[in-house]
């Protein structure tokens, strides 16, 4: 067995098997009536929440997880049947039918919530906690994170206005930190938040890492369906010596992959960026209507905004924990929400630097947040860069709205286009 | 000589065109699609070389398009139905750089650049209304054939408002106005204005630059084409051989692949 053989295909192993022991421990933990910290992927908090010993729920993940495995339907339907609304957001529905079923899920079972954390990222993110806090009369903590004012201000750290923004998270992590203690009745504890963060500190380099090694061509992962993976394990095992480990893993083996020219396909056509949240339910095959084509994703926003900014690669100052994890929490937040609402910047560079033939818009029916914007975005690149784009909407968890026929006509139909303009261009240079 | 073929599946009519290499038109044929998506393709195919007199051997190439394109199983490629529009539009009509297409059940908006290859489109989301099958739900719940629709709604002159999005909820909302008084030709022109109020919809979404070009089987519709016009602000373009676009552009993308075969290998660099 070559060196190849053994570290190619690693990292999707690898997560897969993590994953599942993440659902092992949760299930162990509800079945020992523990009580967990729900958070969300935009700002988890939790290098800070492990400290007070909480295993940790991302309810968003565990929703996405019943898309991917193909029973969504029998929760939306469940949760609809109880009085939400088709048009509510699917992740939260798919929620709501997890607790009224006392946890069930087929990943195994989700304990219930101890507190809840989260923040203003997303809007839907609030109201979605108030449906814990009233089912179990559990305290919710929001993290109100300033966002940027408008593309193109980020000020780094130092400026006046971050400054400022920094100081108001830093004084509600310190109320965080006291709700925790108080809830868990664990006395907080610095040094176990800075081995916490020190791995953050790696995994945040990785994905970094990751990101950037995708510009290779051929691409050696595929945005998309493995870069899936690898944000799954970012998230949920953020903070924590095994997700170091992984992402120290992954970052060699693409390395491996890059000096050797090794791709995620045997031909890959054309590379293509990725702007929404992928659409589960028909998740492998909605993949395979782009690579059956040569086409492949070599970036996308999903990775950056539902990473929490990880894109970034912050580093955590060790020597001030709690200030640089506010540090953390801001850039990366903030950065997460540029990833949704001020795209077109980020997007043209990314044309440039990934050698990107096109761009596939996803909105999605469930998510305002991420996808009102998209038909503006959309016109805003065009105008910006010369570059072939997909307009194509589904949904991220509900199949009523997810109609392959269409989506494979349409998907078809840009290809079709991209190889007439890729003719014309070697017309013109003939 | 050599001929291409091109048979577009559509969900209620398969049509096929046969073209010389000179991309004339030889024959074309239509027929319902009905259950047996092959037999439709088949027959409408058997159809056009019945039409043509010519033999099946002579046609070299055949391209599948539309909904049932797979199933053109003795085609030789498919291509989506939105270049095969784009492509046969730009071919009837050089100037045309934007195409809207109605069929019976989806309606597309496409932008096309002057060589004819498509820039954007943009295409009704799992609904039917603002397709043709909008007018068969009126044409059902007036008991007005088809054909008959677009005259009688041109003799209304105070259009009612439809304000429904649903083609299924579109024939109650035409049966209330019946109910109301209203006149059938005004309920019909209210119709019309409908459909063509959110293709213009569409048509925004890519952008309308002249000249258009209104295909599919709707483009029959006398009705259709001034309100569609009215709304846009523009003339439209619409060809004796609209219902039969996508066919006619499907057989000119088979005829490129015939030539395309016959060209000779570009010398390189080793053979200079």
């Amino acid at each position: 067995m070559t060196e190849t053989d053994t570290i190619v295909g690693r990292g999707n192993r690898d997560g897969a098997q993590l994953f599942r022991t993440w659902f092992e421990g949760l299930t162990a933990s509800a079945e020992q009536g523990q009580s967990a910290a729900y958070v969300f992927v935009m700002g988890s908090l939790a290098e800070l929440l492990r400290v007070f010993e909480f295993p940790i729920v991302f309810p968003e993940i565990n929703s996405l997880q019943t898309a991917v495995r193909r029973v969504a339907h029998e929760y939306l339907d469940e949760a609809e049947d109880y009085g939400y609304s088709p048009d509510i957001c699917g992740y939260v529905k798919a929620d709501v039918a997890v607790q009224l079923r006392g946890g069930e899920h087929p990943m195994g079972r989700i304990p219930r919530p101890a507190l809840a954390v989260y923040t203003n990222a997303c809007n839907t993110y609030i109201k979605w906690a108030e449906i814990w806090e009233r089912m179990y009369q559990v305290p919710v903590f929001t993290l109100d994170v300033p966002g940027a004012r408008a593309d193109g201000q980020s000020p780094g750290l130092g400026d006046p206005v971050l400054e400022n923004d920094r100081r108001y998270v830093l004084a509600q992590l310190r109320e965080l930190i006291a709700l925790c203690e108080r809830v868990s009745g664990i006395r907080f504890d610095v040094d176990r938040l800075r081995e916490h963060l020190a791995h953050a500190n790696t995994m945040q380099r990785g994905w970094q890492r990751l990101l950037e090694l995708n510009a290779s061509r051929p691409s050696v992962f595929n945005a998309l369906s493995d870069g899936t993976i690898f944000l799954g394990v970012a998230n949920g095992f953020r903070g924590t010596a095994e997700g170091a480990r992984y992402f120290t893993e992954l970052v060699e083996e693409m390395e491996h992959k890059a000096a050797r020219g090794i791709g995620t396909l045997t031909d890959e056509q054309y590379r293509l960026l990725f702007v929404g949240v992928p659409c589960y339910p028909i998740f492998r095959r909605f993949n395979e209507l782009f690579t059956e084509w040569g086409g492949t994703f070599v970036n996308s926003t999903y990775l950056w905004f539902a990473s929490g900014g990880a894109n970034l690669g912050f580093q955590y100052d060790l020597a001030r924990p709690v200030e640089s994890l506010a540090d953390g929490l801001l850039l990366g937040v903030r950065d997460a929400m540029t990833s949704m609402f001020f795209q077109t910047r980020i997007l043209d560079e990314m044309c440039e630097a990934f050698a990107a033939d096109g761009v596939v818009y996803h909105p999605i029916k469930s998510c305002r947040t991420v996808s009102t914007g998209l038909a503006d975005s959309r016109r805003a690149l065009a105008q910006v860069r010369d570059i072939p784009s997909l307009f194509i909407e589904s949904d991220m968890m509900d199949r009523r709205v997810v109609a392959e026929a269409q989506l494979k006509n349409r998907i078809d139909a840009f290809f079709e286009g991209l190889a007439a303009r890729r003719d014309q261009v070697a017309a013109r240079g003939a | 000589m050599a001929y291409a073929a091109g048979v577009d599946v559509g969900s209620t009519q398969t049509k096929a065109v046969l073209i010389d290499e000179d991309r004339r038109i030889v024959s074309r044929a239509l027929t319902d699609t009905g259950a047996n998506v092959i037999q439709a393709a088949e027959r409408s195919f058997r159809e056009a070389l019945a039409a043509g007199n010519l033999p099946e051997e002579e046609v070299e190439y055949v391209v599948g398009t539309g909904y049932g394109r797979y199933k053109v199983t003795f085609g030789n490629t498919q291509v989506t139905e939105i270049s095969c529009h784009g492509r046969g539009a730009a071919h009837m009509f050089p100037a045309t750089r934007t195409v809207i297409d109605m069929g019976g059940q989806d309606t597309k908006a496409i932008r096309v650049s002057p060589t004819g290859e498509i820039q954007d489109f943009c295409m009704n989301d799992k609904c039917a209304a603002g397709t043709g099958r909008f007018l068969g739900a009126a044409s059902s719940a007036l008991d007005i054939p088809l054909p008959d629709l677009g005259p009688t709604a041109l003799r209304g002159d105070r259009p009612v408002k439809i304000s429904t999005t649903c083609t299924v909820f579109a024939e109650s909302e035409v049966l209330s106005w019946l109910g109301k008084g209203k006149r059938i030709e005004d309920i019909l022109l209210g119709v019309h204005q409908s459909i063509a109020a959110r293709s213009a919809g569409l048509l925004r979404r890519v952008g309308v630059e002249e000249e258009v070009t209104f295909t599919g089987g709707v483009a029959r519709n006398v009705a259709m084409i001034a309100a569609l016009e009215e709304r846009i602000g523009a003339r439209v373009n619409v060809s004796e051989e609209s219902h039969y676009m996508g066919a006619l552009g499907a057989a000119l993308f088979a005829l490129d692949r015939i030539l395309a075969s016959r060209a000779p290998a570009r010398s390189t660099r080793e053979d200079a």
